[in-house]
């Protein structure tokens, strides 16, 4: 099929981008969306042109690096499925594709639709963990953990870190993601003992590194690629309050 | 040069042995030591920590935007731990055994049985980080089997044990990096390695933001950079896997081991079309459940679902009846090749096998398998349209696990005194075959709880050492070695892609040197690298400048690739016998299994650079044997 695509290009960081128009033919409904950028830039390169810088690795829709505004939509029209994860199936010869940058002010962008998420890194430093040190752990069955909680865990802890959240809430803001790590850590005992520590820490962080508020519009967990609930947003906000009201 | 270190003993002592006799840093001396370490996957991430938490400044890179996209993050099935939590006669023995069978004896006996050791620790450190494992009822610890065994050890969190394991470990990082004793470069890739007076001192990193390269110094240097299977374009790996932290210290004097020994996963999906980046991964899990056949009849056109029970050729339960679809990995992918090849394949390619949960489903209902495995459907259903409850998976085998790396002593340290090699980027363990869910086992073992051990004992020896900074020539030098590359890159001005590179390299590798070999297509194959060599040094166009920039990325990993994929031939040429992973068509029964020349061949290739255009050098490792009888490797 053919496309019309309008591709985001900035230089770096402090220039002005603007939106570019391209033409691509012989696209395959099996490509994945990636491989179909791959199929642009290969025509740049002949072209002698520079290519469009985007984030991908793993392209399995685990390593949470690639993510794009697929006409307006974090990571395209379907959900719970990330940009690697599209394939080129769901859209039709002769269609026009807006392909954007994950946009937030504490995302800037670095190259095209490349941005700078060390923002959650950041977050998940100020206290996204178990300060569990090596080599002295008990015996893993010593605590045991029910089937449900290890599955509720487990569905918070599911989050890949890509950002999807954060550019489709029109505060940009980072709850699911930082509800999400609260919420895996502060259901399972051995993440208990931090739990107000840990949401009080990363709150902060997340408010210092630039990420609006949460104002419950839930556009987060439609976009989500992992299907996070925005009840672990709920969960954050329950593990803060208790741990400014039982602040010593 | 090559003394493998293996502690004196009865094998069950050895690493206690070890450990009681390595040498020790002071606490106060700690701080005054720095350690490299190179990628931040499961073994990067947890060597880092742990040192990190032991008092080292550790530096760590990755070229990833985070720590936590390593490609660990993308290992589904699970981690092998020898708990034996379901009483049927698991232990530290039997795992070790099972590692060392199905690496078809050609691995470290002392290695594989410290690996199965430190397993158990490793489950109950990763339930301390948190890493959510599936549950019984009771809140115990549930696992599964996989193949190469006939006990259940294999623990799991959903599909993406790799992603929680790393989680715990990029959170013990980032724990670390709060605290100052790490410093991360993220978006860095590491392009030489710098040698001081024969010892590992430093790196030169290439800030992928910038472009900068910049020089790096340490008392110890550690390349956790993973495997190199990407050498074959189509692959399960990341797009940026690559081989370029590994080859850059062979070039510098590391030896590389067992270079020829890649494992084909045998559940991938198949391969559709020419643009095709990479193939993906099905859990390896889902032949616990799922039953391979193809069709009897050679070029069968009908639907899967139209073809009469009594017309599929059920092949790795008729040829491997106690093993069945669990049969190790080599043999699974090798057997599916074999079908293929014979005209049984199934898919619009005719390159696939069928993976069939019907039967499952029956016995089972539909509800215990989506428990099971929905998101491994749902993805199926994602990448293909096809709807797996309904209709069986079409998958096929496709490059995975690189068994092969730099080589390693039992301390993990390379052939350069400093510098030591973690997880898939070492030979060690494997030996010609991994059985599934040992490599993120390895990986973790190797970072959590052999390094911290071994690196000190080195280090304990560097305390009193010269001190280096970053204006040593040997920095300069190998600063201006990088800068010359790149420029070369840059002017080129040639007419083909870098893709268009890999994309050969990698064709090449794929029917000469893959899933089977023969010194006849091998012997083409080194002179059709060398040819493409040629080409790759005056065709090569790369658009753009040296700042932010994919296409210079991408064109000094596959100079490095096209190297590599010359010594994984003369390996493969050399070892004149059939191995795990490494199949020589001039050695096979008649019934097509691989036979093994344990008088001739039982050791370790290790090769080391002599410069370009001039062939290898082989060193060998002779593997000693005590503990098990070197056996007909059998899953019949």
């Amino acid at each position: 099929m053919k496309l019309y695509l309008k591709i985001w290009r900035q230089f770096d960081a402090s220039s002005k981008g603007e939106m570019t128009d391209y033409e691509i033919d012989g696209v395959s409904e099996h490509m994945s969306f990636l491989e179909m950028l791959d199929l642009l830039n290969e025509n740049l390169i002949q072209q002698g042109e520079r290519v469009v810088e985007f984030d991908h690795d793993c392209r399995e829709g685990i390593c949470g690096q690639c993510g794009v505004m697929i006409n307006g939509r974090a990571h395209g029209p379907l959900r719970n499925t990330t940009t690697c994860q599209l394939h080129m199936r769901s859209f039709k010869d002769g269609d026009t594709i807006y392909i954007e940058p994950f946009r937030a002010k504490a995302f800037p962008v670095l190259r095209d639709l490349k941005i700078d998420r060390k923002a959650f890194d950041s977050i998940i430093a100020s206290g996204g963990f178990i300060g569990a040190s090596t080599g002295q752990a008990p015996e893993a069955n010593s605590i045991p953990i029910s089937y449900e909680t290890a599955e509720e865990a487990f569905d918070a802890a599911a989050c890949i870190g890509c950002g999807a959240c954060v550019a489709s809430c029109k505060n940009a803001s980072a709850a699911l993601f930082v509800g999400a790590k609260i919420t895996h850590l502060a259901i399972l005992p051995q993440g208990k003992v931090e739990a107000s520590k840990r949401a009080l820490t990363m709150v902060k962080k997340m408010d210092q590194e630039g990420f609006g508020a949460c104002s419950d519009t839930r556009a987060c967990e439609i976009e989500c690629p992992q299907g996070i609930s925005v009840l672990s947003i709920a969960k954050m906000n329950l593990e803060y309050m208790k741990a400014l009201a039982f602040r010593k | 040069m090559m003394e493998s270190k293996i502690p004196q003993g009865p094998l069950s002592e050895k690493w206690n042995t070890y450990k009681a006799k390595a040498k020790l840093v002071n606490p106060a001396n700690r701080k005054k030591l720095t350690i490299i370490v190179v990628g931040t996957g499961l073994a990067g991430a947890s060597c880092a920590a742990s040192l990190a938490e032991q008092g080292y400044n550790i530096k760590s890179f990755c070229f990833q935007d985070s720590p936590r996209r390593a490609h660990s993050v993308a290992a589904q099935g699970g981690v092998n731990a020898a708990k034996n939590y379901k009483n049927d006669g698991d232990s530290t023995f039997r795992m070790f055994y099972d590692t060392i069978k199905g690496g078809d004896f050609r691995s470290r006996e002392a290695n594989v049985y410290r690996l199965a050791e430190c397993s158990a620790a490793l489950i109950d450190h990763a339930v301390a980080q948190g890493v959510p494992f599936a549950r019984e009822y009771a809140g115990y610890l549930n696992n599964r089997s996989f193949g190469g065994v006939q006990v259940s050890r294999t623990f799991y969190a959903r599909g993406q044990t790799g992603q929680q394991l790393l989680l715990g470990a990029y959170q013990a990082l980032e724990r670390q990096a709060a605290l100052g004793k790490v410093a991360l470069y993220t978006r860095h890739e590491m392009l030489e390695l710098v040698v001081i007076d024969g010892k590992a001192k430093g790196i030169i990193a290439r800030n992928l933001e910038t472009g900068k390269l910049e020089r790096h110094v340490a008392d110890a240097v550690v390349l956790a950079s993973g495997g190199y299977g990407k050498v074959y374009y189509l692959s399960t790996l990341a797009m940026g896997c690559n081989s370029s932290a590994v080859w850059r210290a062979h070039k510098k004097g590391a030896f590389m081991a067992g270079v020829s020994w890649i494992q084909f996963h045998p559940t991938s999906l198949p391969q559709h079309g020419e643009n095709q980046s990479k193939l993906t991964l099905m859990s390896e899990s889902l032949r616990n459940d799922g039953r391979i056949w193809v069709p009897k009849r050679a070029n069968d056109d009908r639907n899967a679902n139209a073809i009469p029970e009594e017309e599929r050729d059920y092949y790795l339960e008729r040829r491997y009846p106690s093993f069945g679809n669990l049969a190790p990995r080599d043999i699974s992918s090798r057997a599916a090749k074999e079908r293929i090849d014979a005209g049984h394949g199934v898919g619009p390619m005719k390159n696939a096998i069928y993976l069939d949960f019907s039967d499952a489903i029956k016995a089972q209902g539909k509800d215990k398998i989506e428990a099971k495995y929905s998101n491994l459907f749902t993805m199926y259903e994602k990448i293909t349209g096809i709807n797996a409850y309904k209709e069986p998976m079409l998958i096929s085998p496709s490059a995975h696990f690189t068994m092969g790396g730099l080589w390693v002593d039992y301390e993990l340290m390379t052939t350069i005194p400093g510098l030591f090699a973690l997880g898939e980027a070492n030979f060690a363990d494997h030996g010609a075959n991994r059985l599934g869910a040992n490599s993120l086992l390895q990986a973790c073992v190797d970072g959590y709880f052999i390094a911290p051990y071994t690196i000190p004992n080195y280090l304990a020896g560097e305390l009193n050492a010269t001190k280096f900074d970053i204006s040593h020539p040997a920095f300069e030098e190998a600063e201006n070695a990088v800068r010359r590359q790149l420029d070369r890159f840059l002017h080129t001005n040639g007419t083909l892609s870098a893709d268009y590179f890999h994309k050969k390299i990698g064709r090449l590798l794929y029917e000469k040197c893959g899933l089977s070999r023969s010194r006849k297509n091998l012997e083409e194959a080194i002179i059709e690298i060398r040819e493409l060599k040629a080409s790759f040094e005056k065709d090569l166009r790369i658009t753009g400048d040296n700042t932010i920039n994919s296409e210079l990325e991408k064109a000094g990993r596959i100079a490095d690739y096209i190297e590599l994929a010359e010594l994984m031939c003369y390996d493969a040429l050399q070892r004149e016998e059939s191995c795990g992973a490494h199949f020589r068509e001039e050695y096979q029964t008649p019934d097509g299994e691989a036979v093994r020349n344990d008088e001739e061949f039982c050791y370790v290739s290790a090769w080391e650079w002599k410069g370009q255009n001039n062939e290898p050098e082989l060193h060998k490792e002779p593997l000693v044997f005590e503990a098990v009888e070197l056996a007909v490797r059998s899953y019949k």
